[in-house]
């Protein structure tokens, strides 16, 4: 622990709504703790900004404690900054050294909109999540949990998948805006589970062709699963791609589900 | 879907209309994941017959052998042997025009779904205004747009080189391993590389394509496994090595045939 | 001045165990082919929300949820980390219904309404099983059955966890379901939506007024009935473990319609949370409780000194918690494990460069059970730390320090759900009904669930029934017109005082004075004190604020200046409510009642009852109302962890 303190010279993104082109604002900060965080950072900044009078900068962020999956911006070239692992909350300004510039942008894809400043849209992902990502089982027609055991490696590999936050890193992240990591974390958590069973090719399809109405394609360069905070494995892709074609290429009506 | 039903507003993102959905198995291909599965197979088929086409060129180091008692360059031979393949069966040359359809047709196919899949990729994306660190992907995965498209061009190249000879201006060759030519030869495969390689603008254009290839099976042969859903943590790393194993074989094969011609070893 | 009059919580008839079915059969039901013909308006889309919302919808009635988030999945009820309680017995160790019940409201201090504890350990059950049918990867045993741990103290292992992110993916099944809904066109989602006012008519909620944070633009939306699932106010506080935009603006503006705000002063302090670091600070981080099972917590016991932790002879530390409470220790409850820190820090004892912590050591644990299986038991959370203080607590002992967590008060419901305002319910942390003067952990995710899967749904029946055949309200209706107008006057107004200072330093500066004043340890001089300054600030900020920037787009100062405006009125009545409250239980420790001991001590004979706040208007502060509490099947004994 320590108490130093950093200058910083920050250059953001400021854009006024979706039909605005934008530009980088530099904008100097100093006496920043480095135990503050980088979003503790822009409150300060904020702060700053409306005693100076100008408008304070709009950012993404809510829980701050890397779970919500509010937060997220573009920090020197890397989708929630240097640390692996750490979504943008969790960043801490001892990893920045004195003098630094540092870069911040929202995320960048047709599918995502800025709405101001470094927020933007990203109810695509909720899109696709409606079309398919449930299992459909009304309230009150549960049987008992324990009627149905689930080896626990296949309970830890859903939940693996489960962990995502929802960030939109990964899109962001991408060469080509693509959504595959998000979807297929979501399909893994569901297909690969007992309960996921009966809708697993249907929620497939859903997901992916909605998926596919906002976002790129996937040439497979791993720079989501880098860039998530969560660590979600970039094999969730392929087995969405299996599960995608096994659904179009299998007559389930006369051939097995599986 | 039913009508979605999450409230709207200006900065919200509008979906692409859907098409209407082609018969099975035609709307596989209408989709992202669908067409990238039938790259991924036409890249299987296209590995296969990279590898082929190099380990038939290689007999250009096995030299002159005999044949009905005449010493003919083995690589003619061999030439000569994909024009009799299913004879009598089927007549001269027509399984090779088969396998030159079945050919042409994994391109046409991997070529068009690399070009639909590029141009939905760059309406989806925005670029950043500052530099992107990348992490993951590689110099290989990241030129795929252009390593393919040097291939293509390199092939047509290729082909108007060494198999119509529209560039027999070109040779050049001092005789100094078999006969000095100036003009292209149907059949004489081993003259006609010679007076090709024969210049170095030639060759390194032969080098350079080599070197796209190697790069886009780098990438495409590990890419194509997770895109058919061949992934199993055990063997995942393998796929790695498989990948950069077959890209390595692939190009320092295929460049030790045009060293070797170029200085006369063989 | 007290009424008792009007309050009647509909408790039902009969015996304990009987009596939610004896309701369920008792209340008004609507026809299945009558429920679209009902619309239903859900705001907050948390745990509680999204579960009502979904059920709703499947049940056939005409939903429309809101939230000001930009997707449900980011409500607050996502950082919920340790569990959920549910009396299954899985692990055949004695638990039951009545189990759970009974410490339950034994847990909140007898300060809660027996009838709604006990629904709430019955239908908890169901809440697994449904979460389980939802795909939830709970955590397992190699058996492939669920696996329970023991929290909070609690006798029995009932609590079911998804690793260390349980809220995440209940919310996430939660949302999921819900999601379904909205893909089918039942549930109409308005996400950014902030409501800003709830729209009454002839006494009934008829309505709400929001604010679309994009667009800035302010609309109506009618129903028959209004559902508030949104969330705790701890962030009164202004530090606390809750997220950045948990705020009370929703709950607020219907207590100022009319419905009750209960028990106010009730609140949770969490004893290990990360202290903070520095001015800047602006939220605290939970350290999950489960590391006080093998922590010591020690502070040096002289108040200079300087030497690092590992310097410091075992003689010259001070381990409180062991020293005052040897037969429970360092797992003494939530509450007075945070007052003895307090206290400890208060004296000048503190840890850390702020001297704002107390130590949680583990070198003993490591030097017993070895570095791996601390490490394997604690990693994430040791990971955690490490993230946010820089310091590995394998070397150097971690700080902690309490913070606000939960919040028990909340408007009034009676047994239905329902508040003061007939057609206004409340659900989950937003309500007051369940944990009484403090909550167990892994109590809060039940509840939000038990009311929004299987009680709300059920009961909202009971207020809708009769108006069958009426359509919502118009939307030209003068009393949309009017709340309409009322809104965007209170927004002109933030915008217009054109003072010099930002919405978050009134936030930040109302949060000490309720921290010091109506935090751990409250007294009747202080809380008069709170109640003065309190008003100080709040005119300072009614002439000093500076809010910059439009309306018709994202404005997250102008957003925020209305949830401190809404948190100045909340922190008084928090004040008042303490004050009024004379007695410690629970969260509420007021100095002047405690055991020679300086333990919290209990005054069941003139403070056995709920306080219910009613709003009067500007100028005239808020009447309270009791609901006396008779606890018949647990007897009322005072707590002792001696
Ligand atoms: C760090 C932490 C850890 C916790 N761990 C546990 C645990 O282990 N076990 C446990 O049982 N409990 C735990 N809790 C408590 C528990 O998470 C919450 O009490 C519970 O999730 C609250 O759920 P809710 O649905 O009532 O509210 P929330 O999840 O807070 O949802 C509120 C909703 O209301 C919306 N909303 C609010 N105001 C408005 C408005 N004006 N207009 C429109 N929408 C609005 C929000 O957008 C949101 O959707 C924890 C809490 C914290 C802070
Ligand atoms: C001998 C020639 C070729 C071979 C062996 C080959 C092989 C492959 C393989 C195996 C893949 C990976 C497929 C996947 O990820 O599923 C691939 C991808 C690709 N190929 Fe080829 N290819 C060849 C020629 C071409 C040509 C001529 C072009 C273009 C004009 C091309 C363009 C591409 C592109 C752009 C990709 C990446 C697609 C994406 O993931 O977005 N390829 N190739
Ligand atoms: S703010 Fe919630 S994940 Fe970062």
């Amino acid at each position: 622990m320590s108490a130093n303190t950093l200058s910083l010279t920050l250059q953001i993104w400021r854009q006024e709504g979706p039909n605005t082109t934008g530009a980088f604002e530099t904008h100097n900060v100093s006496g920043i703790p480095d135990d503050a965080s980088f979003l503790e950072m822009l409150d300060v900044l904020n702060e700053n900004l409306i005693e100076a009078g100008k408008i304070p900068i709009e950012f993404p962020h809510d829980c701050r404690e890397g779970i919500c999956g509010t937060c997220g911006v573009m920090i020197n070239g890397r989708a929630h900054g240097q640390e692996k692992g750490t979504a943008v909350c969790q960043l801490h300004m001892r990893k920045f050294n004195d003098g630094d510039t540092i870069a911040i942008e929202p995320w960048r894809a047709t599918a995502f909109p800025v709405i101001k400043d470094l927020v933007v849209d990203r109810s695509a992902l909720d899109h696709i999540v409606a079309s398919g990502g449930f299992v459909s089982a009304p309230t009150g027609t549960a049987a008992d949990a324990n009627d149905t055991p689930i080896p626990k490696e296949v309970a830890d590999s859903a939940m693996d998948a489960a962990a995502c936050i929802g960030c939109g890193a990964c899109v962001a992240a991408c060469p080509n805006s693509a959504g595959q990591l998000f979807t297929s974390a979501k399909l893994w958590h569901l297909n690969s589970l007992p309960q996921g069973q009966p809708e697993r090719f249907r929620r497939t399809e859903a997901m992916v062709d909605t998926m596919e109405s906002f976002f790129g394609s996937c040439t497979n360069h791993g720079e989501c699963s880098e860039a998530c905070p969560k660590e979600i494995s970039l094999d969730f892709i392929a087995y969405m791609n299996r599960d995608y074609v096994k659904s179009k290429v299998f007559n389930r009506k006369l051939a097995s589900q599986k | 879907m039913a009508t979605p039903t999450i409230s709207t507003r200006p900065s919200s993102p509008t979906p692409r209309p859907k098409k209407k959905e082609l018969p099975y198995p035609l709307n596989i291909y209408q989709t992202a994941v669908g067409k990238k599965w039938v790259m991924a197979v036409t890249g299987i088929g296209l590995l296969g017959f990279v590898f082929a086409h190099m380990l038939g060129n290689l007999k250009i180091f096995i030299g002159e052998v005999e044949e009905d008692g005449v010493l003919v360059q083995d690589i003619d031979v061999y030439a000569e042997f994909l024009r009799e393949i299913g004879e009598p069966l089927f007549p001269h040359g027509s399984v090779l025009w088969l396998m030159r359809l079945g050919l042409i047709a994994m391109f046409a196919l991997h070529i068009h779904a690399a070009y639909t899949l590029n141009k939905l990729n760059n309406s989806s994306n925005v670029r950043y205004q500052q530099k992107t660190d990348w992490l993951a992907s590689n110099f290989a995965s990241r030129t795929m747009r252009y390593t393919g498209p040097i291939m293509l061009a390199y092939i047509i190249w290729h082909l108007a080189d060494l198999t119509w000879g529209f560039t027999d201006a070109l040779y050049s060759n001092d005789g100094a391993a078999g006969p000095a030519t100036g003009e292209w030869h149907h059949g004489d495969v081993y003259a006609n590389l010679h007076g090709s390689l024969g210049n170095p603008i030639s060759a390194i254009i032969y080098i350079v394509a080599n070197m796209a290839l190697a790069l886009h099976i780098f990438h495409g042969a590990w890419s194509m496994f997770q895109s058919l859903g061949i992934n199993n943590p055990r063997y995942n790393a393998a796929r790695r090595y498989f990948a950069a194993g077959f890209a390595g074989l692939i190009f320092v094969g295929n460049v030790s045939i045009v060293i070797a011609t170029m200085a006369d070893w063989v | 001045m007290t009424e008792t009059a009007t309050l009647d919580s509909k408790v039902p008839e009969g015996p304990m165990a009987e009596k939610w079915d004896n309701h369920k059969f008792k209340i008004k039901l609507v026809n299945p082919a009558n429920k679209r013909k009902f619309r239903i308006l859900v705001v907050g889309t948390g745990l509680a929300g999204s579960s009502a919302a979904a059920t709703l919808a499947e049940l056939g009635y005409d939903v429309e949820a809101f939230t000001f988030h930009d997707t449900p999945r980011r409500a607050h009820s996502i950082a919920a980390q340790g569990g959920i309680n549910a009396a299954k017995n899985y692990q055949n160790d004695g638990d039951s219904v009545h189990r759970l019940f009974y410490d339950t409201v034994k847990g909140g201090d007898y300060r809660s309404r027996e009838a709604n504890v006990h629904r709430l350990a019955q239908v908890s059950v169901d809440i697994i099983d449904q979460m389980a049918a939802q795909g939830v990867p709970f955590a397992r045993e190699y058996g492939g059955l669920l696996d329970n741990r023991s929290f909070g103290g609690a006798q029995v292992s009932r609590t079911f966890y998804a690793r260390g992110q349980t809220g995440q993916q209940l919310l996430l099944g939660a949302y999921q379901q819900m999601m379904r809904q909205v893909g089918l066109g039942k549930v109409k989602l308005h996400t950014r939506m902030d409501m800003q006012e709830l729209v009454m008519k002839d006494g009934e909620a008829v309505g709400i007024v929001c604010r679309n944070l994009v667009t800035g633009e302010i609309s109506s939306h009618s129903g028959h009935a209004v559902v508030l699932a949104t969330g705790g106010y701890g962030n009164v506080f202004y530090l606390s473990t809750n997220a950045m935009s948990c705020n009370v603006t929703a709950a607020w503006r219907a207590h100022r319609k009319g419905a009750f705000f209960a028990n106010p002063s009730y609140t949770q302090i969490h004893p290990t949370c990360i202290p903070a670091a520095d001015e800047f600070q602006s939220k605290l981080t939970l350290m999950s409780e489960s590391l006080r099972n093998d922590g010591r917590i020690w502070v040096p016991r002289d108040p200079d000194e300087k030497r690092i932790a590992a310097d410091i002879p075992e003689a010259e530390r001070y381990y409180f918690l062991e020293e005052k409470y040897p037969a429970f220790g360092n797992l003494v409850p939530r509450d007075v494990a945070s007052r003895n820190a307090k206290t400890v820090v208060d004296q000048g004892l503190g840890v850390g460069p702020l001297k704002n912590g107390v130590y949680l050591d583990f070198a003993e644990s490591i030097s017993r059970d070895g570095l791996d299986k601390v490490w394997e038991r604690y990693s994430n959370l040791f990971e955690m730390y490490e993230r946010i203080t820089g310091e590995d607590p394998r070397e150097t002992p971690m700080r902690i320090y309490p913070a606000t967590h939960y919040t028990m008060g909340g408007l009034w419901v009676d047994y239905n759900l329902m508040t003061t305002i007939p057609g206004l319910y409340a659900a989950g942390e937003a309500n007051f009904s369940d944990h009484g003067a403090n909550r167990l952990g892994a109590s809060a995710l039940m509840q939000g669930l038990a009311d929004g899967y299987f009680v709300l749904p059920y009961t909202i029946g009971d207020s809708l029934a009769p108006k069958l055949g009426t359509a919502p309200v118009s939307l030209d209706d003068e009393v949309f017109i009017e709340a309409e107008t009322e809104v965007r006057d209170r927004i002109s107004k933030f915008l217009s005082i054109k003072g010099t200072k930002s919405p978050d330093y009134f936030h930040r500066e109302l949060g000490k004075l309720v921290w010091n004043y109506i935090g751990m340890e409250r007294d009747q001089n202080g809380l008069e004190k709170a109640i003065s300054e309190i008003r100080a600030l709040q005119e300072e900020f009614w002439t000093d604020l500076r809010v910059l920037g439009g309306t018709d787009t994202i404005n997250s100062s102008l957003e925020k200046a209305g949830r401190v405006a809404d948190f100045f009125e909340l922190g008084e009545l928090m004040a008042r409510d303490a004050l009024n409250r004379a007695e410690s239980c629970g969260g509420h420790f007021r100095s002047e009642s405690q055991t020679p001991e300086g333990e919290a001590l209990r005054n069941d004979e003139d403070f056995a009852h709920v306080s219910a706040w009613q709003w009067i208007d500007e100028n005239t502060p808020q009447v309270e109302h009791r609901e006396q509490l008779d606890f018949v099947e647990v007897p009322l004994t005072q707590r002792s962890y001696k």
